[in-house]
């Protein structure tokens, strides 16, 4: 494989195949942790640690590890790494830690880790698989960024704890409750329905009057 | 005894429900809910595998990694164990009771990678600032994190069949009505919470 290839393993994630709004793998976290961008940001890095490492390592192992107890051992190395990412956060950065709470475990059953276990490291090299963790990774970690900025510039009248209104600013706290993130969620994805059938349109229209 | 279990009870299906308040298990909310039966289907078999898997952890917890100084070993441990149960849940029910193997058979490998599972079993033993919960209030934690997640998938599913039939404009099809949808029950449930004891 050549350099043009890798870049497009890396872009992949990040675009054509966002875990989030186009693979709709990783739910949980996604809607659970997007109250806040610090939340979000935080979230989706660790995640992206994860998915590297273990892409990594189970790249490395593709050909050792018996086709049967293959998810087994996938799901003990993301466990491995999930515990050290866990500890790391507790020493370093215990605030994002404690608010993040019963998620950082929760990052085990991820289902963009194991799908991209499943569906890439466990066929690709080393390097591409890295890359396409990294890729995917921060897909994801945009993604989240995005939901949770509508989210609390809306409902809270801050990004990332900084005020950005003035005192008169009654802000919407629905959108940092619960509803609000599967709202958020479901209007993002409508918005971009609406400009992928938009742009779809005019370049079938343009092919057509090429075409004549 | 009895109060705080009731207590525990209406907290989990209803005040802090797992899929509408909590995030947990949404990949199956979303996924297994277009058929009312299905959606049953998937609660049951849900509600069994938590259960087990609470009774299960908290003996795991208690009994070896607090014994051994090795609580850092949690998370693999616990999502080991949740794997197992459902392998061998899988295995008895089709050999002992094939007639509820057939109506559940085809969720449980899908639980493993539930996070609504693995959720239950940290929060059993973290929750309520650390206290030590006992081992009945762990199962019937379980067991009505379980119910509340069936109430809500199949509640949601109910909307869903009606949504199939009813005219949607194109950019909301699928995905996002679906999700707003979920947005106007979580409100539904969002009313639970003023409720205290």
């Amino acid at each position: 494989m050549k350099s043009p290839s890798f870049f497009k393993t890396f872009v992949n994630g990040l675009f054509k195949e966002n875990p989030t709004f186009v693979l709709f793998l990783g739910m949980c976290p996604t809607l659970a942790v997007t109250t806040g961008v610090t939340n979000a940001i935080g979230m989706g890095l660790s995640t992206t640690a994860v998915l590297i490492c273990s892409n990594i390592v189970i790249s490395m192992l593709r050909k050792f590890i018996p086709d049967k107890i293959r998810i087994a051992s996938y799901v003990v190395v993301i466990a491995g790494f999930v515990t050290i990412v866990q500890m790391l956060m507790n020493a370093y950065v215990p605030a994002l830690s404690s608010s993040l709470g019963i998620y950082i475990p929760l990052i085990v059953v991820n289902c963009i880790i194991l799908g991209r276990a499943e569906a890439f490291a466990n066929k690709n090299t080393v390097l591409a698989s890295a890359e396409d963790g990294a890729g995917m990774g921060l897909g994801f970690t945009m993604s989240l960024t995005l939901i949770a900025s509508v989210r609390e510039i809306l409902g809270a009248g801050t990004f990332a704890g900084i005020q950005l209104f003035g005192n008169s600013f009654q802000p919407v706290s629905i959108m940092i409750l619960p509803p609000g993130a599967f709202l958020t969620l479901g209007i993002l994805l409508a918005l971009i329905n609406l400009i992928a059938a938009r742009v779809k349109n005019s370049k079938l229209k343009k092919r057509a009057e090429e075409g004549e | 005894m009895i109060s705080e279990l009731l207590i525990i009870s209406v907290s989990a299906i209803l005040i802090n429900n797992y899929v509408l308040v909590q995030f947990l298990g949404i990949c199956p909310f979303l996924g297994v809910s277009k058929k009312v039966d299905t959606a049953i289907g998937m609660g049951l078999a849900v509600i069994f595998v938590m259960a087990c898997a609470s009774a299960i952890t908290w003996c795991v917890q208690y009994y070896l990694l607090v014994p051994f100084n090795m609580e850092y070993m949690q998370t693999i441990a616990f999502i080991l164990v949740i794997a197992v149960l459902v392998q061998f849940v899988e295995m008895f029910l089709k050999k002992s009771i094939p007639a509820l193997y057939n109506s559940l058979g085809v969720y449980l490998p899908l639980i493993t990678t539930n996070c609504a599972v693995l959720g239950v079993a940290i929060l059993n033993i973290s929750q309520f600032g650390g206290m030590e919960m006992s081992f009945v209030k762990s199962v019937v934690y379980g067991t009505t994190a379980g119910m509340g997640f069936t109430l809500a998938i199949v509640l949601f599913a109910g909307v869903r069949e009606r949504l199939e039939s009813s005219e949607i404009p194109g950019f909301l099809k699928g995905m996002p009505i679906t999700l707003v949808t979920a947005a106007l029950l979580s409100i539904a449930f969002l009313g639970f919470s003023g409720l205290s004891f």
